[in-house]
């Protein structure tokens, strides 16, 4: 398979590169080590540059006003864009937009009136309510908030847990169970506000990463209009899945970029610091640390691409999703380790950005589906749909 | 964790904040009834962590405050903010020494 780049994604690549040093990257010497929000004025400076680039709103599809770009570029800028401090949970200080979720494209009119194009405008923030204290990766069998049908309304209960930004969200998805008979077919996804009454934040919950923080949230019957359904009854199960396929490409790439850096940083500092007279990078430890870093960041790379084409070419991109998530996210755990190790005591400090990274590469391990689950999709690729 | 901080408050004074470590963390500002008055973070650009920033209180103190109390923690950002939303969920508004903070941009909770 060709990955090499065309013309134009080159140009995209060096100009997102450039943003990310010459303008992201120096307001972090003097914002606080796990800052994921700038100031206005400085926010709306690099919004202005994203716009200028042509990149504002990526996600977003062009006919609602979102650039040209496929997802191979996409996934190409997800790599560049991430490539500093903040990168992994908040690429560019969100200078560079986005869509908020995906699934509101299949929204009614009505809805994307009220809900959809607001958030567009950046208006209105939201959350993606599907995991729960039973689990979050078998929403089929998982899903305990239950939906009960009264009149034009349907009064929810139950709770949800790590759901990012919740408490400073205006709405979001929230998937409950309308039919407890039914496993798939029993999931239904509901718009709800989080100003109404019964919809209750109880807490943040305080994880490895302080950018976009988890939240846990409770539903005492909460009241939702039958209108505010998104998609059909029985029809959740559906959307839950293909946002956990669809975010993994992006997911995988935004641990690379990171990584990257991670790697950049390692090669210039075992050039430049000397240890009994000699280089770092003279030693054969450090080199092999060095090459196997090389070798974990193409392989993943590769993968990484490989899925963003094939979902390009809209064929099922499903295990190849699975395999880009698995390989991206735990080479970039090991890149990110082998960097630090060879910084020394100043790869543990927070004067750098290792440290922050190392902790929050780890919950990519974890996050829209943990590797072990990426491996059961996997293997249920390979040995047939039978396999439980 | 709690949501609410509910150590006991200490007073602040020479003698207590020397006897701090220079932690990463939060820490509360109260007057003589408990009332609390401010809620700020030791992050990672604190020179000396809590101990800094009570240092710094104590020589310029929030107009009323006698008191304070501190918890150690690594989660500084998110846990201040846990603080500041549950007391905006309880009073209706942020502390009197919180100025510095939009009460519109913080978010809400409803502790149980």
């Amino acid at each position: 398979m060709d990955l090499s780049l065309t013309e134009e994604q080159k140009l995209i690549v060096e100009m997102v590169k450039r943003f990310v040093r010459d303008e992201v990257a120096p307001l972090e010497d003097s914002l606080d080590p796990d800052e994921d929000t700038l100031p206005p004025e400085q926010f709306d400076k690099l919004v202005a540059k994203t716009k200028e680039m042509g990149l504002y709103g990526l996600g977003i599809p062009p006919e609602y006003g979102g650039p040209e770009v496929d997802i191979t570029t996409n996934t190409l800028i997800a790599i560049e864009y991430s490539q500093h401090r903040a990168g992994l949970y908040a690429p560019c200080y969100g200078a560079f937009g986005g869509a908020g979720l995906a699934q509101m494209f299949e929204a009614t009119e009505e809805q994307k009136e009220k809900y959809l194009y607001p958030t567009l405008r950046g208006e209105m923030k939201t959350f993606f309510g599907l995991s729960e204290p039973s689990g979050g990766s078998d929403p089929a069998r998982a899903i305990q908030t239950r939906a009960v049908r009264d009149g034009d309304e349907w009064v929810i209960n139950g709770s949800k847990l790590w759901i990012s930004g919740a408490d400073q969200a205006d709405y979001g998805l929230l998937f409950a169970r309308t039919n407890p008979k039914e496993g798939r077919g029993g999931v239904t996804c509901f718009i709800v506000e989080t100003h109404w009454p019964g919809f209750n934040v109880r807490r943040i919950v305080h994880t490895l990463r302080q950018a976009r923080h988890a939240t846990e949230i409770q539903m005492e019957d909460l009241r939702v209009p039958h209108t505010n359904i998104l998609g059909v009854e029985g029809g959740g199960f559906a959307i839950a899945n293909d946002r956990l396929t669809r975010q993994r490409i992006p997911y995988a790439a935004a641990c690379l970029g990171p990584a990257f850096k991670a790697h950049e940083m390692a090669i210039e500092y075992s050039q430049i610091r000397e240890t009994f007279g000699a280089a770092l990078s003279s030693r054969q430890g450090i080199q092999w640390m060095l090459v196997e870093n090389e070798i974990d960041l193409r392989t993943a790379r590769w993968f990484v691409l490989d899925a963003a084409a094939k979902a390009d070419r809209g064929d099922d991109f499903r295990t190849e999703a699975a395999i880009c998530k698995l390989v991206a996210s735990e080479a970039a755990g090991r890149v990110i380790d082998r960097s630090m190790q060879i910084h020394g005591g100043l790869g543990v400090a927070k004067d750098l950005p290792f440290e922050r990274w190392y902790r929050e590469i780890r919950i990519r391990r974890i996050g829209e589906g943990p590797s072990e689950v990426q491996k059961h999709i996997i293997a249920r690729d390979i040995l047939g749909a039978g396999l439980r | 964790m709690a949501v609410r901080l509910d150590k006991s408050w200490i007073p602040l004074n020479d003698e207590n904040v020397a006897k701090l470590a220079a932690h990463l963390g939060v820490y509360q500002l109260a007057n003589d009834d408990g009332e609390i008055l401010y809620i700020g973070m030791a992050g990672a650009r604190s020179l000396f962590g809590l101990k800094g920033e009570l240092k710094t209180a104590l020589e310029e103190p929030p107009a009323g405050v006698t008191q304070f109390r501190i918890e150690v923690n690594m989660s500084y950002r998110t846990r201040r903010l846990e603080l500041l939303q549950t007391y905006m969920h309880d009073h209706g508004e942020l502390p009197a020494a919180n100025t510095d903070i939009d009460a519109n941009s913080i978010g809400r909770l409803r502790p149980g």
